[in-house]
């Protein structure tokens, strides 16, 4: 399978050597490669390098020692349920979504495109406020959830609130470029012969965007796990109970504590290369399984 | 155009199951925004966002959110030609990397950056050789909005540089133009719609960073304040209406830029799908 | 095979939200004995106290009570603290670092009025000042307010539109300006600019500040709480040195039961304890272990030797209480904001 794949790919790596023979090209790739190594360095590897330094600064039992600590373990309990909600409720809305807009025209499509998109561009201590606006003391919707003893906002139900707004749109981005290059002629041919809608889905669609789906569920759970500002605005710290790992680390600097504070960064940094490991390979696997 | 409307099913349920979970998570939490601004005159609106020290946050946040997306869109564009038409040992890591920005949480990287760009840190200590401060000044904001915006360039380039034929290149070759300018003539302007796309939302995202700025910008007001920065203090001093009138002032803007955007992105989708 | 992946992909998310959920239940049950759970939003620097009172009082209350107590605290800037309780933040007592801050909780409608004689000395167990914190062996030579002013001093503080800690920073040196410029408002003013000019990072609360000038090192002069610039001292023995200057400013960090929440709660009786054993000569001697000035003159002269108990202070009501003090020098176009505009 490797065998096929450097094939399908080599011609065209070929074509670009006709340009390769001239000398410039040749130093202009190694400037290029140079350049691009140097700059995720400084600007990617150079960040992780410092928090894996200043974790391990005090010895691998003091490591230990933070990353166990039970409040830190809480804050990971915590984040681990926000971000899986986060990805369910956002996985559904994401299907959904693509299939409205890919699929059929209707009016205002742009706009409701911009709209869904938003959350990626509002700041985070917006998406914290308007919650707060929303559900908070000065809304009108207070005394109805205070009468049924139902706390959103610095409670637990307003960190979840606020992980999936920030990450609303990373799955539905994700499908609708597939759904849409994908055109509506094979549902259309199936929804003809009599298909049920959920049949056409799952033979039709669901194959295609499969890869698109599983990368963008990766993404999702990435960034929900990060999500620092909008959570901070919501939680009210208390600790053990709203407290999510970004939120941890923040604490733990508060608190004078450096190396503790490096220690739970590395717990994200590590779930996040994890994240983005399985991403590659889930890529890596989907692009041989889409030139098969 | 020509085709007949909705044979395939589902419009109901999907339609309603989206418009359900927008408004629930997303416009009635921004309504909410509205209404509680429109408690405001609109003078009194525009007094807010007036204030010197608002104006002069308006003006640190999109000058280093501007220089940081410039730089990005020329990172990104590179990025994104090394990564798809050169081969190179370490190339998965390189691809596998650009998300990390999405991943690492900002105060993380806040920190991180902090530390290393700071006087005493390992990048940080060089510069200071020469006089240069890098944490605590724009500089640092920008390093940090930088590092927020890596991936979106390079995403929204990728795809399309992967479709566009390499024909056209070796035709433009063969007939004789030099490297540089086919990249100009030829592959540039089939790039511009996923540049500009990519720009844009790394622009929109880092005018509303906070979490990674907060730690290496010193806040200093008129010089190192951003905007989401008085959002926050004006939350912190009670200021309810002053904080949200300068919160809608952001989210206007953030709508604005997303409009652009998906309107080019339109036109993106469709490079996109002749190239298949 | 796709869809046999598709459903691992569900069952392994279900089992997830499976742990998480039976991971939370187990924290609710447990309950046998009646048990009670309070919280407590304070301030930045009271982190030490409060984890070491904290344990004192549980230990004090089991002790006289057939009931547990939880108590779950809650750190940060003094105003975004009290902000989140007026917006529902659900806490039993809060213990701020200003009486304005308190005062905003009960402008929500949160705390009853009179609050602040329902404790000792107006509800202040402990109190503080603002000390400088300079680098080992004083080398821009820092002794007093006036050489905050100097060319070439950097100086770090947060930024008192956001921290408690930094208005009574603002205050202190306000106070000092005033004596040595006879109240010539117009001096008092080019001197707090020059001190502005030379604030290198305006943090945005306390402990912020205090990383700044610990460790990344920058400026030669931290305004500091004087239990933060202690607990920093403890921390680098080597590396710092208190100054204190001659004129300082009493700081009386307010606590006070939110009324509502206790009484929502049913945990009015625990609260008030909480903060009445603020006062017990147990509780004083640790606020003063963390560097925080006890109330109790007998306990506060068993600190004799560490903190300067001749220092001049001058308290809030020289500046004729925090209602005028924030309108006339913090509040939008107040002297802060003037200052920084003239720039």
């Amino acid at each position: 399978m490797a065998a096929e794949k450097t094939e399908r790919v080599m011609p065209r790596e070929g074509s670009t050597e006709i340009h390769a023979d001239t000398k410039g090209s040749k130093a202009v790739r190694i400037i290029l490669i140079t350049l691009s190594v140097l700059f995720l360095f400084i600007m990617l590897v150079m960040p992780l390098i410092t928090v894996i330094y200043e974790s391990f600064r005090k010895g691998f039992g003091e490591y230990l020692k933070a990353v166990t600590d039970d409040e830190t373990v809480g804050a990971l309990l915590l984040t681990l349920e926000a971000t899986v909600i986060a990805v369910i409720i956002n996985t559904v809305f994401g299907l959904f979504a693509a299939w409205a807009i890919s699929k059929f025209r209707f009016r205002g499509k742009k706009f409701l495109v911009t709209l869904i998109d938003l959350p990626v561009t509002v700041s985070p201590i917006i998406a914290g406020l308007i919650f707060v606006l929303t559900f908070g003391r000065q809304s009108f919707l207070y005394s109805y959830l205070e009468e049924i003893d139902f706390m959103i906002v610095y409670a637990v139900p307003g960190i979840i609130l606020a992980t999936v707004f920030v990450t609303f749109p990373f799955i539905s981005r994700e499908i609708l470029p597939v759904l849409e290059a994908q055109g509506t002629d094979e549902e259309e041919a199936a929804a003809l012969m009599g298909a049920r809608s959920f049949t056409i889905f799952r033979k039709i669609t669901l194959p295609h965007i499969k890869w698109a789906l599983i990368y963008g569920i990766v993404l999702c759970a990435a960034r929900a796990m990060g999500e620092f500002g909008a959570v901070s605005v919501l939680s009210g710290h208390l600790r053990g109970q709203t407290v999510t790992l970004p939120l941890q680390v923040e604490i733990l600097f508060g608190d004078n504590k450096y190396m503790p504070a490096f220690a739970v960064s590395s717990i994200l940094m590590i779930m996040a290369v994890v994240i983005l490991i399985v991403r590659s390979i889930v890529e890596f696997i989907g692009r041989r399984k889409g030139e098969e | 155009m020509k085709r007949k409307k909705r044979i395939i099913p589902g419009f109901g349920i999907s339609m309603g199951v989206t418009l359900t979970l927008l408004s629930l998570m997303v416009l009635i939490p921004l309504a909410s925004l509205v209404v509680f601004t429109s408690k405001m005159s609109f003078s009194e609106i525009w007094n807010v966002i007036t204030r010197p020290r608002v104006l002069a946050s308006f003006r640190v946040s999109l000058i280093t959110a501007l220089i940081a997306s410039l730089i990005n869109a020329v990172m990104g564009v590179i990025l994104a030609w090394v990564l798809v038409r050169y081969k190179f040992p370490g190339k998965r890591i390189l691809d596998g990397m650009i998300e990390l920005p999405f991943a690492l949480p900002t105060a993380v990287a806040g920190i991180a950056l902090t530390s290393l760009y700071s006087d005493s840190g390992w990048i940080g200590s060089i510069f200071a050789k020469f006089g240069i401060k890098i944490a605590y000044t724009r500089v640092g904001i920008t390093i940090a909005l930088i590092f927020i915006g890596i991936p979106f360039v390079v995403r929204a380039v990728q795809p399309v540089l992967e479709k566009i034929d390499p024909l056209y290149e070796e035709a433009a070759g063969i007939l004789g133009a030099s490297r540089a300018r086919t990249f100009r003539k030829v592959i540039l302007p089939e790039l511009y719609p996923a540049i500009f796309t990519g720009f844009g939302l790394a622009f929109g995202r880092c005018l509303g960073e906070y979490g990674s700025v907060v730690f290496i910008a010193g806040n200093q007001p008129y010089e190192t304040e951003i905007t989401p920065l008085i959002i926050m203090s004006e939350l912190q001093e009670y200021d309810y209406s002053s904080a949200t009138a300068i919160a809608l002032v952001m989210l206007l803007a953030a709508f604005i830029i997303l409009f652009l955007v998906n309107l080019i992105q339109i036109r993106n989708t469709k490079i996109l799908k002749g190239g298949n | 095979m796709k869809s046999r992946f598709l459903r691992l992909t569900a069952l392994s998310l279900a089992l997830v939200t499976a742990m998480v959920t039976a991971a939370s239940c187990a924290k609710a049950e447990g309950a046998d004995t009646k048990s009670y759970s309070i919280v407590n939003v304070s301030y930045d620097p009271t982190r030490e106290l409060y984890a070491e009172y904290n344990e004192a009082f549980k230990k004090h209350w089991e002790a006289e009570h057939d009931s547990k107590v939880e108590i779950n605290q809650s750190h940060g800037g003094s105003g975004k603290q009290a902000l989140e309780v007026a917006n529902g933040n659900p806490a039993d007592v809060v213990t701020l670092a200003l009486e304005y801050d308190v005062k905003a909780v009960q402008d929500a409608g949160l705390i009853d009025e009179g609050w602040v004689n329902e404790f000792q000395l107006d509800s202040s167990p402990y109190t503080s000042t603002i000390v400088f914190l300079v680098r080992k062996g004083n080398p821009k030579n820092i002794k007093d307010w006036g050489d905050l002013a100097r060319d070439g001093v950097g100086v770090i503080t947060p930024n008192p539109k956001t921290s408690g800690g930094a208005r009574w920073n603002h205050l202190a040196a306000w106070a000092w300006a005033q004596r040595e410029y006879n109240n010539d408002e117009s001096k008092i003013i080019d001197y707090i600019k020059k001190l502005y000019g030379n604030v290198l990072v305006l943090d945005s609360g306390a402990r912020g500040a205090t990383n700044s000038f610990v460790e990344n090192k920058q400026g030669d002069v931290l305004l500091a709480w004087e239990n933060e610039a202690f607990l920093s001292l403890k921390e680098y023995p080597n590396d710092y040195e208190i100054v204190t200057p001659s004129i300082s400013i009493l700081a009386q960090p307010s606590v006070a039961v939110v009324d509502k929440v206790v009484d929502k709660n049913g945990t009015r009786e625990v609260a008030t304890e909480y903060l009445n054993y603020l006062y017990s000569e147990e509780a004083q001697r640790i606020a003063g272990k963390n560097f925080y000035r006890p109330s109790n003159e007998k306990i506060l002269a068993e600190f004799a030797d560490t903190f300067d108990l001749k220092i001049n202070l001058v308290t809030i009501n020289d500046f004729g209480g925090w209602d005028e003090a924030f309108k006339k020098h913090f509040a939008d176009g107040g002297l802060f904001d003037q200052i920084y505009k003239q720039d």
